[in-house]
């Protein structure tokens, strides 16, 4: 009868410590496993004949014609052109983006001038404007790297500017009682304390530059990735179009762990909790 | 009556000087009034008021933060503030933050030597998110210090600490002042804290001083000197706090 109650942890013996790590292996094992058995399933479905090759190809497919397409330089010749409309368009971006986001972050009249124009633009979609920029530019290079530039640039924008916005006021105060000069004062102060968020709006600025790529290289090229998916089309090579699949899925999945790699990097800062954080 | 600039020192011998300095804020009533305030070099001051006395709007103004609208401030050109939290930037390692702006070769040794000072070298480079609220603020006086300062202000430094990280910090700064002899405005609202380290104490309310005392306890003290009791309660009545 009495009111004491005794807290205690499971006690865990060596025994059970190794248990829950041969658990831990086990569970990522099986995340792993359930993409591989659908893979599989998906082979054994074509080679039976339930899947026809006209709607999907079948896994070892893909391969083979992956692998051809690198041997006979269509895919690397392909890709080399994706990358660099890419590249540029989004060096485009981030250039255009942090000027504009500068120039509105840091003055009043900049922000008058430049937000209230980007923020009626921004709602227009990027994607929207393929016919406008086929009048404008023709079909060569320059309308799909201004497609990417202009859809990847809102992001950069809008985040860094948020970024400068947000300084903290008495963090600026600061710099000014310890005689920092304005310039001292922008790069001690804004850029690094605006940096969390520009890798933010550059995370999403790379996403949305490949999704522009896409619909510019299906629509009207002569090259690229998109444009060997869309030629595939006509020759019902449903393996050529998963390959061109496959290699965006690489490529975003890539760049995503670029931008990760830099906001480890350059927000070593950080405490932990809050580095690499997924978007 | 309007001078807004730090012009040559009128009264040599005088570190700050503030004549007749009136602020208001959009017409309401003033929050300084007519206020003459004037502190030697190398002596330290402590401000006290309740909040909305005037306090933060003084020491905005000696900072250079708020500019002098009607009245005079003299002072001189090296000053540095510590303020209530510690205003270190995250994202530059703590030496760095010392140095901020202080471009000059060999200020990476003065930097560590100050922080030695304060007791924190073992922290040079730490990033100021993992320090603790003690270490953080060590770091901001470090940061005021290495600049050698003729005048040091200080805006409730301590207030944010627990408390006995306040009675190290207070012995802390006790014995830098010492060492490096410049003025110093302390804003505090504990009066212990004021009659444990300043020369005067002066009582701020509604813009204008209400008390202005020195305070000549000997040095080091303890809150059992004997001084201490009736310029507690002197002070204490100045803020309008009755003891029973």
């Amino acid at each position: 009868m009495s009111d004491a109650i005794t807290l205690t942890g499971p006690y865990k013996t060596a025994e059970a410590k190794g248990k829950t790590r041969s658990l831990r292996t086990l569970v990522s094992i099986r995340r792993y496993a359930s993409p591989l058995v659908l893979v599989c399933l998906w082979q054994v479905a074509c080679s039976l004949g339930f899947l026809s090759t006209r709607l999907v190809a079948s896994p070892l497919q893909i391969v083979v014609t992956g692998w051809t397409l690198v041997r006979d330089g269509t895919l690397p010749f392909n890709l080399g052109v994706s990358l660099l409309r890419a590249g540029s368009g989004l060096g485009l971006a981030i250039t255009l983006g942090v000027a504009l986001a500068l120039i509105s972050g840091l003055s009043r009249i900049g922000e008058d001038v430049v937000d209230a124009p980007l923020q009626i633009l921004r709602t227009l979609p990027a994607l929207a404007l393929v016919p406008l920029y086929i009048l404008w530019f023709g079909i060569g290079e320059t309308p799909k790297i201004l497609l990417v530039a202009v859809g990847a640039m809102f992001p950069i924008y809008l985040n860094l500017h948020k970024g400068i916005r947000s300084i903290d006021p008495k963090l600026v105060e600061m710099a000014s009682t310890l005689g920092l000069s304005r310039w001292q004062t922008i790069r001690d102060v804004f850029l690094p304390g605006a940096l969390p968020d520009f890798l933010t709006g550059l995370r999403y600025a790379v996403g949305v530059s490949w999704l522009m790529l896409v619909v510019a290289e299906q629509v009207n090229a002569e090259s690229g990735i998109g444009h060997m998916m869309m030629d595939a089309q006509d020759f019902l090579r449903t393996d050529i179009i998963l390959v061109g699949l496959l290699v965006y899925g690489v490529l975003g999945l890539m760049s995503d762990q670029i931008v990760r790699f830099l906001e480890n990097t350059l927000l070593a800062w950080r405490p932990d909790g809050r580095k690499g954080r997924s978007a | 009556m309007t001078h807004t600039h730090s012009h040559s020192d009128p009264h040599p011998g005088t570190a700050v000087i503030v004549e007749q300095l009136t602020r208001r804020f959009n017409n309401g009533p003033p929050v300084l009034d007519g206020l003459d305030l004037a502190i030697a070099p190398g002596e330290f001051v402590a401000l006290l008021g309740h909040s909305g006395s005037g306090k933060s709007t003084l020491l905005r103004t000696l900072a250079g933060l708020d500019p002098v609208t009607d009245g005079a401030v003299t002072r001189p050109r090296e000053v540095s503030v510590v303020f209530q939290e510690h205003r270190l930037l995250p994202w530059k390692r703590v030496w760095k933050n010392i140095v901020l702006g202080q471009e000059d070769k060999g200020i990476r040794q003065r930097a560590e030597a100050v922080l030695e000072e304060v007791g924190l070298s073992h922290r040079s480079n730490a990033w100021p998110l993992t320090l603790s609220g003690g270490e953080a603020q060590r770091a901001a006086l470090a940061r005021a210090l290495v600049r050698e300062p003729a005048f040091l202000m200080l805006d409730e430094p301590f207030a944010a600490l627990d408390a006995l990280t306040r009675l190290k910090m207070q012995q802390l700064v006790a014995d830098l002042w010492k060492k490096h002899g410049c003025a110093v405005l302390l804003v505090t609202h504990d009066v212990d804290e004021a009659l444990l380290l300043a020369d005067r104490a002066v009582v701020l309310e509604r813009g204008r001083i209400r008390v202005d005392v020195p305070i000549t306890i000997p040095r080091p003290r303890r809150h059992s000197d004997p001084g201490f009791e009736g310029l507690r309660s002197l002070l204490l009545d100045a803020l309008g706090v009755h003891a029973a």
